[in-house]
């Protein structure tokens, strides 16, 4: 069986373009918005979705991440709701890959097994789990890829060549490539230099290659996927979704329309990207 | 969860920085290269007659070492029980143990070509101390602390900035230590190229827990020679604070393997274990947090709860995952104590022996105002005297006097 990640890149491989990834924050604002939020994003253009499992102490990211986060938690959101939240989401939609991305330490008390089930069950793709380096490959890589699971480790300026190998051996489903030494949110990548990290990446593996961190525009993702398989956006998102907000920090009408709409410009911003490169 | 007792307690960590199942490398793959260039450059260095010439040099004639072991009389003879001993960390340049580490690390971070230092604090004595040498060895110097504790701990902020240090407030969670950790580690991942992240306790990704470890365990060897001398003969029983738990693993690793001695570890009990409290192994379990597995606060979804003690350098969620292990593997007692207690302990030290101690090992000597009197009068006790209570004075007259008023 094709998984869906596999099917979703070889649609765009036929189709000849990059794929556009979106990061939205589970339970942010709270959990009936993010469902809507989730639902409205692959047809605002969206390939893969990834999920963020809020955590208290998220240190890779920048303020408007945790501060999603921080919001989901509050509204109630846990790593078993986020779950319901995919099976929620799979209800109408059977293709869209999703990625849940996010910290160990959630997962870890949930039970690695337990979770692994419980996340395929849901319709889960692959995860991301920030904080586990390949030095800590049988905590939970290992395990999701016998279940099944991709495993999609994050590729970053100071994984050097040497290094690679290690990084990518149990990878599957895609590279992520970390644009910038730095957190999440932080000043946009130079598309030059991510071209020739990505053609370096790509001499080590058949995996697709996407970027992410840093980019913000339509402009700037045209830029990255013109020389990526796939660019990944979210503090952008994550802070059209905070300026919807009303003043105590709660969805308005305008809530799921402004991730949407930025999703649709982006979306645009990186189908441009293969047509101007061809 | 108990497991088999080894041979030796002195062993750990594993090659991949494991004591049993705490421990690790839970970090970011930006972070991975360092880690790995940091642990072979550790291991050079440790091997390396120079570095610890170097070290011993600067130990002597600029921390001040070797600390005192001092007879406490007059508090032994108000307990009525053991015979204690005070180790006085406190009396170090820069007024605590903290120093022993920092030097440590500075000297690697030289080794390794790194001219940025950044640490992060809590009481703002491991700030203190790394300001200190980054000023003595010219190195840029950036201390992250919650702003809760810039509050708090005025004077090492003021004294930080005299030094040199650029003191960053951080306004993310509870403005505490384990929110100072997280920025720290968030500028670590964005300027990994020149940057040395100081830590300053037992915890965090392998190497640290080992690294900062051996650099504290000169204040168990000292405690061995200078027991001998003074009584003939090694302690019986070991007592130290713990919030990351540094000082008490430097005074504690030298005795695991002497089975006989007994090792008390004491946590902040804030308000009490039911309420508010620090107490990571008391009222935790084992988790992933700031690189390492280990006893941790939080609540059943796992995320992690917010710390309290009146001792802004206890008020952590968590523990150095060695602590966790010799806690699991049953060869220390952890023993926890309140705010109320430490401020007791605090008083009764000041006016007994004239030395005024931190808050953080007032949580030490509140245990040892129960252990001691059901002790017989040749049983020998250390008590590690982490640090002194100058950082304190402010907020300990603050709350006496508010209750003197109130009364």
């Amino acid at each position: 069986m094709t998984s869906r990640m596999d099917a979703r890149f070889a649609q765009l491989k036929k189709e000849g373009r990059s794929a556009f990834v979106t990061f939205v924050m589970s339970g942010d604002p709270d959990p009936e918005t993010s469902l809507a939020i989730v639902k409205a994003l692959p047809q605002a253009g969206a390939d893969i979705i990834e999920i963020g499992m809020p955590f208290t102490d998220p240190m890779a990211d920048g303020p408007s991440i945790q501060a999603a986060g921080l919001r989901a938690l509050k509204a109630g959101m846990t790593l078993k709701k986020t779950l319901q939240l995919v099976r929620g989401f799979r209800e109408s939609d059977a293709v869209t890959p999703i990625v849940l991305m996010g910290y160990y330490n959630p997962i870890y008390i949930y039970g690695v097994d337990r979770f692994l089930e419980d996340a395929k069950a849901a319709g889960v793709d692959g995860l991301i789990i920030v904080d586990l380096p390949p030095e800590e490959d049988i905590e939970l890589c290992i395990p999701a890829l016998k279940a099944g699971l991709n495993f999609i480790r994050l590729a970053t300026p100071t994984t050097d060549d040497k290094r690679l190998p290690a990084v990518l051996a149990n990878t599957s489903g895609f590279v992520y490539y970390v644009s910038i030494t730095g957190i999440t949110g932080a000043a946009a990548a130079d598309s030059s230099a991510v071209g020739a990290a990505v053609a370096r990446i790509k001499r080590h593996t058949a995996l697709p290659v996407c970027v992410g961190f840093g980019i913000r525009t339509p402009e700037t993702a045209r830029a990255i996927a013109a020389n990526a398989d796939g660019a990944v956006v979210g503090t952008a998102l994550v802070d059209a979704l905070r300026a919807s907000l009303d003043t105590e920090g709660r969805a308005t009408p305008k809530t799921v329309s402004a991730v949407a709409d930025l999703a649709a410009a982006l979306a645009q911003g990186v189908r441009g990207a293969q047509q101007a490169a061809e | 969860m108990t497991t088999a007792r080894p041979n030796s307690f002195r062993s750990g960590p594993d090659d991949r920085g494991h004591f049993g199942i705490f421990g690790g490398r839970f970090v970011a793959e930006t972070l991975m290269p360092l880690i790995l260039d940091l642990e072979k450059a550790y291991a050079e260095a440790k091997a390396d007659p120079a570095f610890h010439a170097e070290m011993n040099g600067y130990l002597k004639h600029y921390v001040g070492r070797p600390s005192p072991l001092y007879f406490a009389e007059r508090l032994t003879e108000h307990l009525g029980g053991a015979k204690i001993y005070f180790k006085r960390e406190e009396l170090n340049h820069t007024g605590s143990h903290k120093v022993n580490n920092v030097l440590g690390q500075i000297m690697v971070a030289r080794r390794m070509g790194k001219k940025r230092i950044i640490a992060e604090t809590g009481a703002g004595q491991h700030g203190v101390a790394t300001a200190t040498l980054c000023a003595r060895f010219g190195l840029d110097c950036v201390v992250y602390m919650g702003a809760v504790d810039v509050e708090r701990q005025q004077p090492n902020v003021i004294r930080m900035e005299m030094l040199g240090a650029k003191v960053v407030p951080v306004q993310s969670g509870a403005k505490t230590l384990k929110d100072a950790m997280n920025e720290a580690l968030r500028d670590w991942v964005t300027n990994v190229h020149d940057t040395f992240y100081c830590i300053g306790t037992v915890a965090g990704p392998h190497p640290y827990p080992m690294m900062v470890r051996d650099f504290q365990s000169v204040i168990g060897s000292e405690t061995r020679t200078q027991m001998q001398e003074a009584e003939g003969r090694l302690p019986d029983s070991l007592i130290a604070c713990i919030g990351g738990g540094s000082n008490a693993m430097g005074l504690f690793h030298p005795f695991l393997d002497d089975p006989a001695i007994e090792i008390y570890g004491v946590e902040a009990a804030g308000h009490g274990l039911t309420q508010l409290h620090a107490a990571s192994i008391a009222g935790g379990r084992p988790g992933v947090l700031h690189g390492n597995r280990t006893y941790l606060l939080m609540d059943e979804d796992g995320q992690i709860e917010e710390a309290h003690s009146i001792s802004a350098g206890l008020d952590y969620p968590g523990i150095g995952p060695e602590h966790s292990w010799l806690h699991d593997v049953g060869r220390v007692n952890y023993l926890s104590a309140t705010d109320e207690e430490a401020l007791a302990a605090f008083q009764l030290l000041s006016r007994l022996e004239g030395i005024i101690p931190a808050l953080e090992p007032a949580h030490a000597i509140a245990k040892v105002m129960e252990l001691a009197p059901k002790k017989p009068r040749d049983h020998l006790m250390v008590v590690n005297l982490s640090g002194r209570g100058d950082k304190d004075v402010p907020q300990v007259g603050d709350i006496l006097r508010g209750r003197a008023k109130a009364q």
